[in-house]
């Protein structure tokens, strides 16, 4: 099944949105609001999570409205969850 | 000088229901992150994460992800962390408990309990999950056939430290009304409190659900404390500090406490077998009431008797 799509998360304060869909390779996208400050942080923690649970050829979308690091954690785990069970 | 032995273990019991009293239980929807982390900071002595009505059914994984990481990353001071679980009539209430139980949560608040059975269940795979774990259960009694089997309900499990009534549920299973004067739920009130009294456990009352009526609120803390409860729950973190209060002895009832505990200590030095004080005789309930004031404020009291 191509363009296979799951979402995780929210908009809300603090909260963050996990868009995970069907792609070539690995592509991560992340929007946040503090971007300046924790860009780097926040890509390193999804990267090791992507790692962990070996996902591959994937686009991971993240719209990030200021998650502390066990939010970003649990969206990224419901994501590749409902990720696995839709595939 | 010594304890009398009966005394000891009546001591060891009010203890266990008295070093940590539920007086506020703050529903917290579980599925929030900016609730979630700042529930410890709100005033209550125990937040309720709500996996239950608060969740949307096809937001039940992410709430279970997003509680399991809050309570294995964020730490909270004089405040437990339970999680109400989805009943037992729906397929979500045993992932919750796999999902949950080696999060370093405090206890589970179990929904629709109506029969000993029930909270067998809950307990035995608790059990299963974690062998000898010390994670606590709370029923929550809300209808007309839980409030009967309550005592039965309270006997089933070792792992039960307070039990919870849920007012709005019980009323529309009754077909009543609900008042904020409560007279439709006073029966299942005091059946409630009678039972935990016998079961020794805590009996923690309905939250009040006008959240702007602080009030009402304080008249329903009243009322509750005085048919027994020792506790409530809140759904805003606005009437925490109302039930806190509320529930904390008053000045009158902590300077009684000591007063009780002075002359019963001096009877005891003396070898006097009957005291009195202010006029009325102290005997060994009124001081055990004593010792239960006391330590529910924190106080030290090394009280001993012969």
């Amino acid at each position: 099944m191509s363009n296979k799509q799951v979402k995780a998360g929210s908009m809300e304060s603090s909260d963050l949105v996990v868009i995970i869909s069907q792609g070539k390779g690995l592509n991560v996208e992340i929007n946040s609001i503090v971007k300046n400050q924790f860009g780097e942080q926040i890509k390193g923690l999804v990267m090791e999570i992507i790692e962990a649970h070996q996902l591959t050829d994937v686009d991971v979308l993240i719209h990030d409205r200021g998650a502390l690091d066990y939010a970003i954690k649990a969206r990224m785990e419901t994501a590749i969850s409902r990720y696995r069970k839709d595939v | 000088m010594q304890l009398k032995q009966e005394w000891k273990q009546q001591l060891v019991d009010t203890e266990r229901t008295c070093n940590y009293m539920r007086k506020t239980m703050l529903f917290v929807p579980g599925n929030n992150p900016a609730m979630v982390q700042n529930a410890g900071i709100l005033g209550a002595s125990t937040i309720i994460f709500d996996l239950e009505d608060a969740v949307a059914q096809d937001e039940k994984d992410a709430a279970r992800n997003l509680l399991k990481n809050a309570l294995e990353t964020i730490e909270v001071v004089n405040c437990q962390r339970t999680v109400r679980i989805n009943s037992l009539d729906t397929p979500y209430w045993e992932n919750d408990i796999l999902d949950l139980a080696s999060s370093g949560v405090d206890g589970f608040v179990v929904p629709k309990i109506e029969k000993a059975a029930d909270i067998e269940r809950v307990d035995e795979l608790l059990e299963k999950v974690l062998p000898g774990n010390e994670i606590y259960l709370i029923p929550l009694i809300e209808s007309a056939l839980g409030v009967e089997n309550v005592f039965e309900i309270l006997k089933a499990s070792k792992k039960i430290v307070a039990v919870f009534f849920g007012g709005e549920d019980y009323t529309a299973n009754i077909g009543s009304l609900r008042t904020k004067e409560g007279k439709e739920i006073f029966y299942a009130r005091n059946k409630i409190v009678n039972a935990a009294a016998a079961c020794n456990v805590e009996a923690i009352d309905t939250p009040f659900t006008d959240v702007n009526d602080l009030k009402g609120l304080e008249q329903d803390v009243i009322t509750a404390k005085s048919l027994g409860f020792s506790g409530k729950s809140a759904i805003s973190p606005n009437h925490c500090s109302i039930i806190q209060n509320g529930f904390y002895p008053t000045d009158k009832e902590i300077s009684y406490a000591k007063d009780v505990i002075e002359v019963a200590e001096k009877a005891s030095v003396e070898g006097k077998g009957v005291i009195s004080l202010y006029g009325k005789m102290i005997d060994k309930p009124i001081v055990l009431r004593a010792i239960k004031v006391l330590k529910s404020v924190g106080m030290e009291c090394d009280f001993t008797y012969e």
